[in-house]
């Protein structure tokens, strides 16, 4: 099914561009075009998709799921009901508040917020069309597991103390939604401007990704990688955690990244731990999240992140080096 | 005259909202007196989660995301 966009490759590579396959600018070439355009129609088909079957849930409905829920279910349902459900990360901190308002337990909403950006059905389907199902489901389980135990640690050591004190003052208005247009051309309408939403916000990230990917994949040797990022040297994931907290793109732009670096023969749990960095340590994010939590809170929550993803890390590559 | 607040902490989708409820308003004619509410409280007090949202003279119309043109014009002549 994805043939044609390698033959495209092949064609924009050796013929329009006229290398010589095998060559380092043929590799990136090929690489970029064959990225770009795959992810591209694969972002494209399925926002369209989800957007018809407004699969996609609305926050204020989360809310009222979690409401009331004894805490362990409260954890497992967050961190689901986070990977399905998107929001912009300017809506933060009214989720933030809006959970906490209606009972939510701190940790339900943590779980959610580092869930939500982590796992999200769009980048899913695209890790496993482009870098393989396995590691796509590592990837979902891992985040996953995350989330619930940085929401459970969250409420065992009482993260509450961390949030910023007019927070929970908010009194939050009756949540009046209005009804969506459920009519064929309302979903169509309503699934072309999902896609025009979101492709507006990821597309230079993608671009970025794939830029970096097509470089590592034609310009740097294996050798450096396997001299650096061998599984049995034991600073490789606390670099790749600590290399992508500066960095920051959204769960679909790292994919590309990912993918060739694992062509590379570096060890999943190394790249693993990358991308989850990359995707859910991000300064942007936390300079929105210091509205709600104090800088302690903040510290506790960067801390954990990085020490639960070196934890991923080490794990997936003595687990399969 | 329409009183239109658009809900939201600034952030750029906010912004894009506000502009596209101002140039929809000035090719139909309609006045209407556009305010960015920043406010968490305020915000939180319309009950919206998602922000940007959009209150037309006191009523929630939208929340999450920048809205559709058509969405916007209908609202104005409503």
């Amino acid at each position: 099914m994805f043939e044609v966009f390698t033959l495209l490759a092949d064609w924009a590579a050796y013929d329009l561009a006229g290398l010589a396959p095998a060559t380092r600018t043929a590799d990136a070439l090929h690489f970029f075009v064959e990225d770009v355009t795959k992810i591209f129609t694969l972002l494209v088909v399925i926002i369209f998709v989800m957007g018809l079957f407004r699969s996609v849930l609305a926050p204020e409905k989360v809310r009222g799921y979690l409401e009331g829920k004894p805490r362990g279910v409260a954890y497992v349902l967050a961190v689901l009901l986070g990977a399905v459900t998107p929001f912009c990360s300017c809506s933060s901190v009214p989720l933030f508040i809006g959970f906490l308002e209606a009972g939510i337990p701190l940790g339900a909403t943590m779980a959610f917020l580092i869930a939500s950006p982590m796992i999200n059905e769009v980048a899913v389907v695209i890790l496993g069309s482009v870098v393989g199902w396995k590691i796509a489901a590592l990837y979902v389980g891992t985040g996953l597991a995350v989330g619930i135990l940085g929401g459970w640690l969250a409420d065992r050591f009482r993260m509450e103390r961390h949030v910023e004190d007019y927070v929970w003052k908010i009194r939050m208005g009756q949540v009046a939604m209005p009804a969506p247009d459920t009519t064929l051309r309302g979903r169509i309408a309503y699934a072309a401007g999902e896609v025009r939403e979101i492709v507006g916000r990821v597309w230079l990230y993608v671009l970025i990704g794939v830029g970096i990917g097509a470089f590592l994949h034609g310009f740097v040797p294996q050798d450096f990688f396997a001299r650096f990022a061998a599984a049995d040297n034991w600073y490789a994931v606390p670099v790749a955690v600590l290399a992508g907290i500066p960095l920051y793109s959204n769960a679909t732009g790292v994919i590309p990244v990912a993918e060739a670096l694992l062509a590379k023969a570096v060890p999943i749990g190394t790249v693993l731990a990358l991308m989850m960095s990359v995707v859910a340590i991000s300064v942007p994010e936390f300079v929105i999240l210091r509205k709600v939590l104090k800088v302690r809170g903040l510290a506790w929550f960067g801390g954990f992140l990085a020490l639960a993803f070196m934890a991923v890390g080490y794990l997936f590559n003595g687990l399969m080096p | 005259m329409k009183h239109v607040k658009v809900l939201g902490s600034g952030c750029r989708n906010c912004v894009t909202t506000a502009a596209l409820i101002e140039k929809k308003a000035a090719e139909l004619g309609v006045a209407v007196e556009v305010e960015k509410v920043t406010d968490m409280a305020a915000i939180m007090g319309y009950g919206v989660m998602s922000t940007p949202g959009v209150v037309v003279d006191g009523t929630v119309v939208h929340a999450g995301g920048v809205p559709r043109p058509d969405a916007v014009a209908a609202w104005l002549k409503g």
